[in-house]
């Protein structure tokens, strides 16, 4: 066998690599002025359509009339959550379905949305059945959220872990049994509740941005700042466990360490973007397939959350628009397109679903 | 007895029992526990009644006694309707399993429930029940068109269902039918209103003329379900396997999931939609009697219904005089036993 004869694989090798690198960036420029185009649309469009000169100007603090206050004061915060919430959940559903190899195992089906649920129903039935001890409801929701979905997290990671091991297939079982359990605890709640209550809980529950302040957004913008990083620069370990973890020994990753810094990521964004907009149905779910099938890799942490991101803003877009004077929460927005979108996915001969 | 006992305890530590004899003893034990707790269950509630007056009510019934009224009127009914739904979702759980070959098939995560339940927020929506009679037809077609959809859509391209695409399958359907199911809910909040008590999952409140009209359904999806055991059985092995043995693959598996719709539309309209129980009762029974489908059945059917009976009354227990609804409590108690079970062992990936 000549020398010839194993260059020009190698050379092919290189090439592929090259070019699919290359497709990558493509793809997350083009996602990336996507977003960066609905970001602006919806501080445009609205009760009063403000042209897109003015919402820059607006933006740049050059302009201070009426419309500016709409723009900076009323549908910013509204944006930006949107923003943050939809490159959280992207993260958090690439990270966590990439760790444990099953698309099953998004952070609405392990159990972590469900524990900021029943966290922020529990605050809003206590609050007004109390005597007042507690403040404001609209203070500690996002707190209850962020403590629910954090502690169902880590107590779904611990249980899932057994003589030192956390098996994928475990976690997306035990994942499921808490789920179950605190569902049933929040529908629990939502009984005890007066009606007005279980209608404020309801709202919540479908997902919404409505009425967002700067005290939303900053929190759900500035956890995107910090978990997409980490995620981006962790992914390269992250695709050697991929491999196997006997693997990824032998390849001297630190298995455990990152798997548990993985966790905490994956976590941390989905917590925080449930407590900022409720459980947006599907976006943590279906945003890393996406952008898998949009990519052609394995691993897309960049443009999943690219893709959430813009999942999460078309959807509040429509179901703000959309319906004249009915303002859908977006959480139903994101499930009515959604899943449609993964079912016509699933009816075509693609990789989806297939083994893994 | 001491080598029976042994095996059940071996049974446990991860090794099924294996003999008949050892089965049949197990199963008569189960259904000796099912009894008692029913009998326990007239008597606990709000009123406890002694257990002579409990039984007094169903041998000897006097109308004059307040003990015997309650009993007749309340606590039979609820502890009838908990045995039912308790073993018509245990049979649906192994059917659903055994036939997608997936050990995390469970008629909620398929989207069964979910069309259920969206069905009968449109009946409240629309219509206005207010009695299970009145949404049971929609429950059980909400149950139907999702089931098959859902089925259509697992097994569309190439390849067939396999076990992840019917999952995702039953995930988006759900999600889809969920957003559609709050969408109505938050335009409607009498809706609403009613809506949160029956998806809490509750068997209070159940009449006996609903169940008496509701029986036959779950009849005939009962006997269809424990009739599948042994093509359930063939299934196991694999679709080419199967065929090669004499089963009709598409006459087969519209059967288990005519089993299905009935068992889990009618119990949906019953109790509402009662998670978890039709997860994980077929996981203890598979690790209790191995991977026979025909004892799987038998026993996932009393398992489930000593569940959901235990569930009711450890609920009306812990809140007195007010109580925690069925739903709650079944997977309360049923969580942390299904998760020791998934840390102590590898459960079957059949």
């Amino acid at each position: 066998m000549s020398q010839l004869d194993v260059a020009a694989p190698a050379a092919q090798v290189a090439r592929a690599r090259t070019a699919a690198r290359r497709r990558s960036i493509v793809v997350g420029a083009v996602l990336a002025v996507l977003v960066t185009a609905l970001f602006l649309l919806s501080l445009s469009l609205g009760h009063t359509i403000v042209p897109p000169a003015d919402v820059v100007a607006a933006l740049l603090g050059t302009d201070t009339s009426r419309t500016a206050f709409t723009v900076v004061e009323l549908r910013a915060p509204r944006a930006f959550t949107a923003l943050g919430v939809g490159l959280c959940f992207g993260v958090s559903g690439a990270v966590l379905q990439a760790l444990a190899r099953n698309p099953l195992a998004s952070p609405d089906v392990v159990g972590i949305t469900a524990g900021a649920s029943t966290g922020a129903v529990a605050v809003i039935v206590a609050t007004s059945a109390g005597t007042g001890a507690l403040t404001s409801s609209m203070v500690s929701t996002p707190l209850a959220a962020l403590a629910g979905g954090g502690v169902s997290g880590l107590v779904v990671y611990r249980l899932a872990r057994a003589r030192g091991v956390v098996t994928p297939y475990r976690l997306v079982l035990v994942g499921i049994g808490v789920s179950a359990v605190l569902t049933s605890l929040t529908s629990w709640l939502v009984t005890r509740a007066s009606i007005d209550d279980a209608q404020k809980a309801a709202v919540w529950l479908a997902g919404s941005l409505g009425a967002r302040t700067w005290d939303d957004a900053v929190p759900a913008v500035g956890a995107a700042c910090l978990v997409l990083p980490a995620a981006a620069v962790l992914a390269r370990r992250l695709r050697v466990l991929q491999l196997g973890e006997q693997t990824a020994l032998a390849l001297g990753v630190d298995v455990r360490r990152t798997r548990r810094a993985l966790v905490a990521v994956s976590v941390t964004g989905a917590a925080v973007a449930t407590a900022a907009a409720g459980p947006i149905a599907f976006v943590a779910f279906v945003a890393a397939p996406l952008a898998r099938r949009i990519v052609g890799s394995t691993l897309t942490v960049v443009p999943a959350a690219l893709v959430g991101a813009a999942l999460v803003l078309a959807a509040d877009l429509v179901g703000r628009t959309a319906f004249g004077a009915v303002q859908l929460p977006v959480g139903i927005v994101t499930g009515v397109i959604g899943a449609p979108y993964l079912m016509w996915l699933l009816s075509r001969p693609q990789r989806i679903g297939q083994g893994e | 007895m001491g080598a029976g006992m042994r095996a059940w305890v071996g049974a446990w530590r991860g090794a099924p029992v294996r003999r008949t004899s050892g089965r049949v003893a197990g199963l008569v034990v189960l259904v000796a526990l099912t009894v008692l707790l029913c009998l326990v269950s007239l008597a606990v509630g709000a009123k406890a009644v002694p257990l002579e007056h409990a039984i007094g009510a169903l041998t000897a019934y006097d109308p004059a006694l307040a003990d015997h009224v309650i009993v007749r009127e309340s606590r039979v009914p609820r502890t009838l309707a908990a045995l039912l739904v308790g073993a018509a979702l245990g049979l649906a759980g192994t059917v659903t399993q055994g036939l997608t070959r997936n050990p995390l098939a469970d008629p909620g995560l398929l989207g069964v429930s979910a069309g259920a339940s969206l069905a009968v927020v449109l009946g409240l929506h629309v219509v206005g029940f207010q009695d299970p009679l009145g949404y049971v037809w929609f429950s059980l077609a909400g149950a139907a068109v999702t089931s098959v959809f859902v089925f259509l859509l697992g097994s569309s391209g190439p390849g067939g269902a396999s076990p992840m695409r019917l999952a995702l399958a039953g995930a988006a359907t759900t999600a889809l039918l969920g957003s559609l199911t709050a969408a109505v809910l938050l335009l409607d909040s009498a809706s609403l209103d009613r809506y949160r008590f029956w998806a809490v999952g509750a068997v209070a409140g159940v009449r006996l003329s609903t169940l008496a009209d509701l029986l036959p359904l779950l009849a005939v999806g009962a006997v269809l379900a424990a009739g599948s055991g042994p093509l359930l059985n063939s299934l196991a092995l694999g679709d080419d396997l199967a065929q090669g043995l004499g089963v009709q693959l598409g006459r087969s598996r519209a059967l288990c999931a005519t089993a299905v719709v009935l068992l889990v539309g009618t119990a949906t309209a019953i109790a509402g939609p009662i998670a978890f129980v039709g997860l994980t009762v077929p996981h203890v029974a598979r690790a209790l009697v191995g991977a026979d489908h025909r004892w799987v059945l038998a026993y996932s059917a009393v398992l489930a219904a000593v569940l959901l009976i235990g569930s009711d009354v450890l609920g009306r227990m812990v809140a007195r005089p007010g109580e925690v609804q069925v739903g709650v409590v079944t997977a309360v108690v049923g969580a942390p036993f299904f998760i020791a079970l998934v840390r102590r062992r590898r459960l079957a990936s059949a």
